[in-house]
């Protein structure tokens, strides 16, 4: 039967592609925001995991906003991707200095 | 048995998608990856009975996210095989955060021991739908939260549009104050044009 333990572990492995994603893709920023929702995903996942397993649907409802949460963090960061894009004529991580951060 | 099946079957769909879309070459591909990934996260959550769930991350990921991702990515003049860099470089430190954190993941599981006071209020087993039984805890325990979210989504749409409107010179735009002030005894002279003659 599958029970917590499946889904966590799923979970799991899709949260540590992300991280690796990240990291393996350094420079291409498309790849690192989709890293970031891959991310997202397997903490939904770990939320309706538990959701289901307490019984309790405050796991969903959280989900629901961090599906929010993800869906505007993507709209505006292909924005600013753009904004620069335009600017600068690169989407390279590594050039992003002009704040001189 | 046929759970089983299905859930090993979306579960290694959800991995081996999430795995090539960091490994793929071209983004565009790397996008449809991430939706096969959504799609098999959205057949996890009806097998967990979070229907409603499934449908918002069908709607909202597939629907949206992703395409607006495929959108940017074609639209974007970018050499990506430039941007591929040295992957290569990048490997072993990957990997080894990759396998501490999951060596982190693991130990924090085994280490984790259910507290069974920590039962909740509302029960789910009470025989209503999973659609339902979110809508009845939106919009009264969670309201606050959930106008919250719906301002994050205000202000997220007001961003990504300022931040990508672009006023450029010369443009004919349709100037609706302008139209309503119009003047017709300005707007239209009578010339008397005699024969044969011109202005």
């Amino acid at each position: 039967m599958i029970g917590l333990t499946h889904y966590l572990g799923v979970a799991a492995v899709l949260f540590v592609i992300g991280v690796f994603g990240i990291f393996l893709n350094r420079k291409n920023i498309i790849i690192i925001l989709m890293s970031i929702e891959l991310m997202l995903l397997a903490v939904n996942i770990n939320f309706v995991a538990f959701s289901t397993h307490l019984g309790d649907i405050g796991g969903q409802v959280f989900t629901l906003f961090v599906l929010t949460v993800a869906a505007a963090e993507a709209a505006i960061g292909l924005a600013i991707l753009v904004c620069f894009h335009r600017n600068r004529g690169t989407i390279a991580v590594e050039d992003v200095n002009m704040m001189k951060g | 048995m046929i759970q089983l099946l299905a859930f090993y079957l979306f579960a290694s769909t959800a991995v081996i998608s999430g795995i090539m879309v960091v490994f793929s070459r071209n983004p565009v591909h790397s996008v449809l990856w991430l939706i096969l990934a959504f799609f098999s996260a959205a057949g996890l959550f009806v097998m967990m009975g979070a229907e409603f769930l499934a449908m918002l991350l069908m709607i909202v990921y597939v629907g949206a996210v992703a395409v607006l991702f495929l959108f940017v990515v074609m639209m974007l003049d970018v050499d990506f095989a430039e941007l591929r860099g040295r992957v290569a470089e990048y490997l072993p430190i990957g990997l080894a955060i990759g396998a501490v954190l999951m060596m982190q993941l693991s130990f924090g599981f085994l280490a984790w021991q259910e507290v069974d006071a920590a039962r909740p209020a509302e029960m789910m087993s009470r025989g209503v739908g999973n659609a339902q039984q979110l809508g009845e805890v939106i919009y009264t325990k969670y309201v606050y939260a959930f106008q919250v979210s719906g301002l994050i989504l205000l202000v997220a749409m007001i961003g990504a549009i300022v931040l990508t409107l672009r006023h450029r010179d010369g443009v004919k735009k349709q100037n609706v104050l302008t139209q309503m002030y119009r003047d017709p005894k300005e707007a239209v002279v009578m010339r008397d044009v005699k024969p044969g003659g011109s202005l």
